[in-house]
Parts: C-alpha cells; sequence; structure tokens
C-alpha cells in the first residue's frame, strides 16, 4: 500500500472552500464524516471523484479536496457513469438528494442500480426542496405544509430503500447523518462493496423540515423508534432492549414483539442481507409501528457493469489486429480503379 | 434472346415493394454490382417508419432508389427511369416518380383483387389503361419463383420471400451487371442456412436465365450505361452511417484519445450506435443509456474522466440534451454531439429527411451558449466531418454539433479510401503541472480551458454548472466576472473561424449574378441544378458550407460578390436566416419540407428564375 496514502488525514480532504450550507443543517455532520473517513479507505486522493446533481446536497463536491463535479439536476447518477466507464481505476461518489434522486432523476437512479455500475450512491433524505425553498419532495410525508402544499401535501411519499431494492440494487443501507460511527460504518461497507451501492442518509433540514427525524435520532427516545441492524443478529430494539421483530409466516408481514412476553427470544427475526423478500420488508419498516431500521439492509453482490464490459471488450480484441484505421476503412468489400 | 440495347449516359431506377418484400437488400446489392461496374453512383432508400406494415397496404411500401451513370453522379436522381413494383401498393404510390416512356416491371402475380382493394385500385391497372405512356414488363414472379425454388423444399411463404432476388437477378440482366457480387453475399449472410442461401441464389440466377432467353416484349431494351471516369484508387461502397461511424474512430485516434459513444435509441440515429456497438474492438466503448439525457451526460461524464465523449441522436433527442450540452459549454468539456436530422416536429416523419434542427444546433439551448456547429454534406463527407468535429471540441475544450440527416445516412456512394496515414493527427495533451494550477488556466491563443483528468496527482478540483472565476475556477456570483465569462466562452468560439478553411466555390466563378448557398444533403441536387445552369450559359455558382458556426471568415466577402444568393433547403428557411442576420445580405430561400430530398430540377428552375426575373 502506498505509504503518502496512508499519512492523509481529513485534512487533506477539506477544500478551500467556504462551506455555505444553512448553520446547523445535517450536511455539515455527513462532510465531516466523509472527510474523516477517506484516508481509510488507503486509495489515492486523486483517484477520488465526487459527482453531483443539483440541490443543497450537490454543493458537497465543492467541499472535498478532490476532483468534483457539481452537474445538472437529476443527473449526477448518468455522468457518475461515463466518468466510471471512461476510467474504472476512479472510485466515483453520486452525491444526491430526495428531489434530485427520486424526482427529477428518478429513471437515472433506477438505471445506475439496475445496470450495477461501480458506484457509491449517497442520498441525504431531508424530505424537502431546500435550495428551492421549502417545497415538499418525493419522499415528503403526506400533509406536509410547504409554499407549493399550504394545505398540507396529499400523495403518497416513496421509500428510497425500497425503490433502490425494486431497482435491482445489490447494495442498500440506510443512516442517519449526526451518528458519525453508524455512517462511517456504513459507508464503508458501501465502498468495499463492487457495485452500485446505495445509502439513504436521513438529514435533517433545520430550515424547512426541522426535527421531521427527531425520533429515530434524539438519543432519549431513539431506541424506541429505530432499530440498528446487522447481518445474523436479531431484531431487537427498544429502550429496555425487549422489543423484537417477527415474520407472521402467515400473512407475510412484520410484527413488533415484546420478548418473553408475546414471544420467545428465538421467534424473533434474524437479519440476512442477502434476503431480498426480508430486505424489502425491513427497508419499509417505519410510521407509527415499526421502528426505523439503520445499517445494511441488502447485499447480495451480482455482476457489475463496469467489469462485464470491459472482460466483454478483451474477449472482442482477443486474436484481432485492433485500432489500425487503415486497416478497418479497407474491411470488407472494396474494388480497385486503375 | 435478341434485345435492342439503349445507351445512357445516366439513369435513375427504383425499387419498390412491402416492407416486408426486401426491397433494400435488393438495392444495396444492386448498388454494389453497380460499383464494380464502375458507375459512379448515388443511392437513396426512402423505407416507411413501420416497421412490418399490413401486407399490401400503401403505407408498407419500401423504396430504393439509385442512380448511376458516367458522370460525376451526387444525388439519386429526379426522374426515374426504370420502376420495378412487387405490388399494386408500390405501384401506386411511385409510378409518379416514373417519366413518360419509362420502363415499369411488375409482378402480375401480386395483383389480385385483395392487392388491388388494398391499394385502392378500382381497377386493375395492369390492364385499364393507366400504364399507356410507359414500357410495361409484366411478368408473374409468383409463379416463376415457386418453380426456381422448388427443389429446396421451402415452404410457400418463404419460396415467395426469394422473389426479389429473382427480380433482381432480371434487373442485372437489363442493365448487363454481374451477379456474382450477391451470390457471395448470400452465401455469406446465410452461411448458416445453406438451403436458404441456395434458394435465393437459385431465384437470382432463374430471373437473369428468364430475361436472358424469355421472348421480352418489344420496346423492351437491354440498358448500357458506361463506366464512369474515376480517380484511380481503392473503392468501397460508403453509406453515412458508416462514414461517420468510422470518422469518429479516425478522429479518436487523431486525438489519441478513447471514445465513449453514449445514445438511446431513435430513428435514423440508432445505425451509428449499432455500427460503434460492432467495433468496440477499436477505442471506442459504447453504452444504450436509459434516455437521451443519461446518454450525453455519460458522454459528459466521460469527457470530464478523460475521454472524448460522444452522443447522438436525431431532433427530438437532440432537444432533450440540450441542457446537459449547456453544462459542457459551462464547464468546458469536449463533447462532441451528432444529430441525424429527420422530418419534425415531435415525431413528426422519423424515417424521412430534413433539415430544420440547424436553429436548434446553432442556438437552441439556454443562456448564451455559442458552439461550433459542423455539417456533412454526403454520405462520404461524414468520415471527415467527424474528424473535424472532434478536433474542434479536443482543440478548444467544447460540445460541437455534428449535422447529418436521414438521408446522407442511409444514402451511399463509392468512397476512394483515403489513407489514414495522411491525416493530421491532434493529440491531446493533459495538464499535469501542478504549480500554479488552477481549473480556469486558459491556452492565451486557443482560449481554452485546461484538460486536467481525475487521476492526476495534485490536480484536484471542482468544475461544475454554476458561474466560476475567471481567475480561479471557484463559484463566483460577481457581476463583472459573469460579464467576462459570457465574453469569453464567445469569443473562444469566434475564434474557431480563423482555424477553419476559407470559404471555397465548388462550383462556378467567385462572382457572377447568383451563387446558390447550401449546406449538408443538399449538396448533390444544387451541384447538378448548377453545373446544368452553367451549360446554359447562366452565371452561377455553388457554395456550400461546411462550418455552420462559427462561419468561414471570408464568406461575407464572398458573397457580397454575387448579385444574389439563393439558398434552398430542407426547411422553411433556416441558413438564409441567418446569413441575412449575419451579413444584412438580402438572400433568397428555396424551400422544401416533403420529406424527400430535392430534386435537381427544382433547384434549376429556381436559378432561372431567379437570374431571368
Amino acid at each position: 500500500m502506498n505509504q503518502a496514502v496512508n499519512k492523509l488525514t481529513i485534512k487533506d480532504y477539506t477544500s478551500d472552500q467556504e462551506v455555505r450550507w444553512c448553520p446547523g443543517c445535517g450536511d455539515y455532520a455527513i462532510l465531516k464524516t466523509i472527510q474523516k473517513l477517506m484516508p481509510e479507505f488507503d486509495r489515492p486522493k486523486e483517484n477520488q471523484v465526487f459527482v453531483s446533481g443539483i440541490g443543497c446536497s450537490s454543493r458537497f463536491p465543492y467541499y472535498m479536496n478532490t476532483y468534483g463535479f457539481h452537474t445538472i439536476h437529476g443527473r449526477a447518477p448518468s455522468i457518475a457513469t461515463g466518468v466510471k466507464l471512461a476510467n474504472p481505476e476512479l472510485d466515483v461518489w453520486v452525491i444526491t438528494g430526495d428531489g434530485d434522486a427520486l424526482s427529477i432523476g428518478g429513471n437515472h437512479t433506477m438505471h445506475a442500480l439496475r445496470r450495477n455500475v461501480n458506484l457509491n450512491i449517497l442520498l441525504f433524505n431531508n424530505e424537502i426542496y431546500g435550495l428551492t425553498k421549502g417545497q415538499y419532495s418525493p419522499t415528503s410525508k403526506v400533509g406536509t405544509r410547504s409554499p407549493s402544499t399550504p394545505q398540507g401535501s396529499i400523495d403518497l411519499p416513496l421509500s428510497p430503500c425500497a425503490v433502490a431494492l425494486g431497482s435491482g440494487a445489490a447494495f442498500v443501507a440506510r443512516s442517519i447523518d449526526t451518528e458519525m460511527k453508524h455512517l462511517s460504518s456504513v459507508i464503508k461497507q458501501a465502498h468495499a462493496h463492487e457495485g452500485a451501492s446505495f445509502v439513504e442518509i436521513l438529514q435533517n433540514c433545520p430550515i424547512y423540515n426541522d426535527g421531521i427525524f427527531e425520533n429515530v435520532k434524539d438519543k432519549k427516545i431513539a431506541a424506541d423508534f429505530r432499530i440498528e441492524i446487522e447481518h445474523g443478529k436479531a431484531l431487537i430494539f427498544g429502550k429496555e432492549n425487549n422489543k423484537g421483530i417477527r415474520l407472521n409466516k402467515e400473512t407475510l408481514t412484520l410484527e413488533v414483539v415484546t420478548i418473553g412476553e408475546d414471544c420467545p427470544l428465538e421467534d424473533v427475526l434474524v437479519h440476512d442481507q442477502t434476503n431480498k423478500a426480508l430486505a424489502n420488508l425491513i427497508g419499509e419498516m417505519g410510521g407509527d409501528e415499526f421502528p426505523v431500521a439503520v445499517g445494511v439492509i441488502y447485499h447480495n453482490p451480482k455482476p457489475n457493469y463496469v467489469d462485464d464490459l470491459f472482460i466483454q471488450r478483451e474477449q472482442l480484441r482477443q486474436g484481432k489486429e485492433s485500432g489500425n484505421l487503415n486497416t478497418l476503412l479497407r474491411s470488407g468489400h472494396t474494388w480497385e480503379v486503375v | 434472346m435478341d434485345a435492342k440495347t439503349e445507351q445512357h449516359q445516366n439513369i435513375v431506377v427504383r425499387f419498390a415493394g412491402d416492407s416486408g418484400d426486401g426491397m433494400q437488400l435488393t438495392g444495396t446489392n444492386f448498388t454494389l454490382a453497380t460499383a464494380l461496374h464502375g458507375n459512379n453512383l448515388s443511392t437513396f432508400p426512402d423505407f416507411p417508419a413501420e416497421i412490418r406494415a399490413p401486407v399490401g397496404a400503401t403505407f408498407g411500401v419500401s423504396a430504393f432508389q439509385i442512380y448511376f451513370g458516367s458522370e460525376d453522379v451526387t444525388t439519386a436522381g429526379d426522374e426515374v427511369e426504370v420502376l420495378v413494383a412487387m405490388n399494386p401498393a408500390a405501384l401506386i404510390t411511385n409510378l409518379k416518380y416514373l417519366i413518360p416512356g419509362g420502363m415499369v416491371i411488375v409482378d402480375t402475380g401480386a395483383f389480385n383483387d385483395k392487392n388491388l382493394a388494398k391499394a385502392k385500385y378500382l381497377s386493375n391497372p395492369l390492364d385499364d389503361g393507366t400504364l399507356d405512356a410507359y414500357r410495361v414488363l409484366a411478368i408473374d414472379i409468383h409463379s416463376q419463383v415457386i418453380t426456381a425454388v422448388e427443389e429446396f423444399g421451402l415452404s410457400h411463404k418463404m419460396a415467395l420471400r426469394c422473389k426479389n432476388m429473382w427480380t433482381l437477378g432480371l434487373v442485372f440482366w437489363l442493365f448487363d451487371r454481374d451477379k456474382q457480387s450477391t451470390i457471395d453475399g448470400l452465401k455469406a449472410k446465410f452461411a448458416n442456412k445453406p438451403d436458404i442461401a441456395n434458394a435465393n441464389i437459385a431465384a437470382l440466377n432463374a430471373g437473369n436465365a428468364y430475361a436472358e432467353t424469355a421472348e421480352l416484349p418489344s420496346g423492351i431494351a437491354i440498358y448500357k450505361v458506361p463506366k464512369a471516369h474515376q480517380i484511380p484508387g481503392t473503392y468501397r461502397n460508403m453509406n453515412g452511417t458508416t462514414a461517420l461511424a468510422w470518422g469518429l474512430l479516425a478522429g479518436g485516434k487523431l486525438a489519441n484519445l478513447g471514445i465513449l459513444f453514449a445514445s438511446y435509441p431513435i430513428t435514423p440515429a440508432s445505425n451509428l450506435l449499432h455500427a460503434l456497438a460492432a467495433r468496440k474492438d477499436y477505442d471506442v466503448i459504447t453504452f444504450q443509456a436509459e434516455d437521451e439525457i443519461a446518454a450525453v451526460c455519460a458522454a459528459i461524464g466521460a469527457s470530464f474522466a478523460g475521454s472524448l465523449g460522444v452522443t447522438s441522436s436525431a431532433g427530438p433527442g437532440i432537444a432533450l440534451k440540450q441542457e446537459a450540452i449547456s453544462l459542457a459549454v459551462s464547464a468546458e468539456l469536449p463533447l462532441v454531439v451528432v444529430n441525424t436530422q429527420r422530418g419534425g416536429p415531435s415525431t413528426g416523419l422519423p424515417t424521412k429527411t430534413e433539415q430544420s434542427d440547424l436553429l436548434q444546433a446553432i442556438y437552441g439551448r439556454h443562456g448564451d451558449t455559442p458552439l461550433p456547429v459542423v455539417a456533412s454534406s454526403h454520405p462520404g463527407d461524414c468520415f471527415d466531418t467527424a474528424i473535424e468535429a472532434m478536433r474542434l471540441a479536443t482543440k478548444y475544450m467544447t460540445p460541437v454539433m455534428l449535422l447529418s440527416d436521414g438521408y446522407i445516412a442511409n444514402a451511399s456512394e463509392p468512397w476512394l479510401i483515403p489513407d489514414f496515414d495522411n491525416y493530421e493527427p491532434f493529440p491531446v495533451t493533459f495538464h499535469d503541472k501542478t504549480e500554479g494550477f488552477t481549473p480556469s488556466l486558459r491556452d492565451a491563443q486557443t482560449l481554452a480551458r485546461v484538460w486536467a483528468k481525475p487521476g492526476t496527482v495534485g490536480l484536484e478540483h471542482r468544475i461544475g454548472g454554476i458561474e466560476k472565476s475567471y481567475d480561479t475556477g471557484d463559484i463566483s456570483y460577481d457581476p463583472d466576472n459573469h460579464q467576462k465569462m459570457t465574453d469569453t466562452r464567445k469569443a473562444k468560439i469566434d475564434n474557431i473561424a480563423a482555424d477553419i478553411p476559407l470559404q471555397e466555390v465548388h462550383l462556378g466563378g467567385s462572382s457572377g449574378k447568383l451563387a446558390v448557398v447550401g449546406w449538408g444533403s443538399t449538396y448533390g441536387a444544387i451541384h447538378q441544378a448548377v453545373k446544368r445552369s452553367i451549360r446554359q450559359g447562366f452565371s452561377v455558382a455553388h457554395i456550400h458550407i461546411r462550418h455552420m458556426w462559427p462561419l468561414p471568415a471570408n464568406l461575407q466577402e464572398l458573397l457580397a460578390g454575387y448579385d444574389n444568393i439563393l439558398v434552398p433547403e430542407m426547411n422553411t428557411g433556416q441558413l438564409v436566416k441567418i446569413i441575412r442576420s449575419e451579413f444584412l445580405i438580402d438572400a433568397k430561400a428555396l424551400n422544401k419540407v416533403s420529406g424527400q430530398p430535392f430534386k435537381i430540377s427544382e433547384i434549376e428552375r429556381a436559378i432561372k428564375s431567379e437570374i431571368t426575373k
């Protein structure tokens, strides 16, 4: 391993640009976590590329002292795909938001995940349009009052992780802006995954949607509202650590149980991150009834587009004299005029 | 048989049939044999948007026209002298192109009541006098084919599929062409289905033998078309799509860059994706994106990362890409955008040709976003314009729009294969010096921004669509800076005028009564019309523009040398608008938007009326 790489610190990954998010924005915490995490990857700094679309979160690349491209609304996954195809040696990160990735750019998110292009997609979900001053977003809860929905929003939100799973993502995880340790661990696993990895980061917008994730963030009550999932471990949560998630095998739905009261410990569901059906159920937990799952929801590697593309190309090139234009121009049927 | 012969310097033949009748295959085989015979030629495939329209329907008629001869042939010709009509629908939709006295070859086997009704013929045109003005060769090709391929045991339907080859065999005899290239082609195409190959070859031979031995009606003659005087060298038959694909590969090689070609299927541009996808043994990666926007964005991403991003579409797809193209203007990244224009607006006429995206190419973005626009004028020209587009994109760090159209893409012509070693390389130098680096560094002469690709040690930097400081490349909302950046982006593109060839006069004098100014695929028709007019003593010249933006530096002065300017275009007047607004010249428009290319005679008439009025 390159010595110089190991010596890098958070400072090396911090650009000279003044950070321009609102005071108290969850993006600060995410930025700090990632800047701190980067040296741990043991990868050359010049091989890190952050690509973003439009929105508050998409300003992120300016603050990383790496290569960065702040592009246009919704299209970061497509631009990042081009970057990766042009140079597979690069670590390509996509920084996006709920509006960017799931509204205007929904198509590109879906297809980047389906193709399994080796990108690390970090979706900062604050359930609101911040940069355009507070309109509701495709992840806003029903009834969200905003400048464009003064009487409250009436359309149902979608779940980012459910969209990712439905698109065929092989790595889907969720974490929280201010939980540095948890977020670091999830992003590390995402980075290690060969293929498209999708991380939803619950992020607080203190201006337009403040406190929307308070239940899962407030240390006093979070234990009852979130569950930290881990592969091979039982789905247990609660202040008393006595609540569990059980699969009702009759209805194929999940239910919250109290261990020892209405359910023995061995009946509590054990998380299997390779099980897509479970991932679908766990990923959608939340609301009044269930805790929100944070951690790696699904991880089941599949062939990735970039590797397969280059393998195919190598096979095509084998035994061929490649690249000679004069040969190409004279291939097929030609004739001489004398 | 003993047939009369007729001498023709040039002749136009049109094959027409159901879209399932294999007319395009028949046409391309006839083209190859004609090229090998030593004629100059130009072809025009004219097919419907429907892949398999109901059999016998008029909207499902597919046609292939070829103009060939001993002179310089630059269009697919105006007036058809020999029409092959495989069914009533083909006859009713194509008879209008045939000159009086021309020959029409029909398959009487297809002129049954059902097909006549589908073509909306109230009576059979073969015996109601409809064809009195023409020489008719009516043969029951249906039954001839069935007999010819009997020994191969094909189903009735499969056997009938060979009727295009039977007909081609007959036409080969009429024009004294060698059928061997078609036989070789059939063997290669059906290498895994020898029965099909042999049946088709048998049909071809049978049609040929029929013509030779049968007593053809009086008035039917063998056409003798003398060879053309061609420049010595190695030739191939070239269509615009292949020329463009190979030009992109060539441009990548000259720039010493890998290419990412990202595209989304759209008629008539998809063939370019197919052509390059088959050539991944060269330095190109093809990427079929999920939509037009993703395609251009992937190309931009690739350019950021140090490849040359290329995307391609037709008008509607280009409209979708325009926001991203503006990003490439703002970020100053190279990009080549190919627009194979088609009839618009909206879905319009997807398989027909038009030149109605010139204004979209030059002006069709948001903000002040100038970029160079280059237009191909004939199939072989696509090779050179693709190289030129790549040269400009990499030298000036800018998106370049390359205009082709449905006619050029599908048309073909004999192409004198150049020696690629004679092309001047324009290798890209990536920036690698850390000292004093900012992403805003510019070449003092070209004003091109530096290209520092990810992976280069010490040059980590951010770019984007927000306005950037002229000095540092950092985000800047400073009013003076925005003025300066806008001016710089404009100056960079304006300066290209000094780096492109001066405008030449293609035919005629450099001053005179009238200059006919064209661009794109009208080249052939204008060229012939001007040639004929000059022969008749008119003072007229042909000027054909390749660099649509910026315009050649001498163009204004050149145009000032003529009393009048006529601009024929397959749109409602786009280049003419630019000439008028840029040069304050009272140029006149000649417009056609029927989905069909200009006829030589249409331009010739306009020239005469312009000069004599």
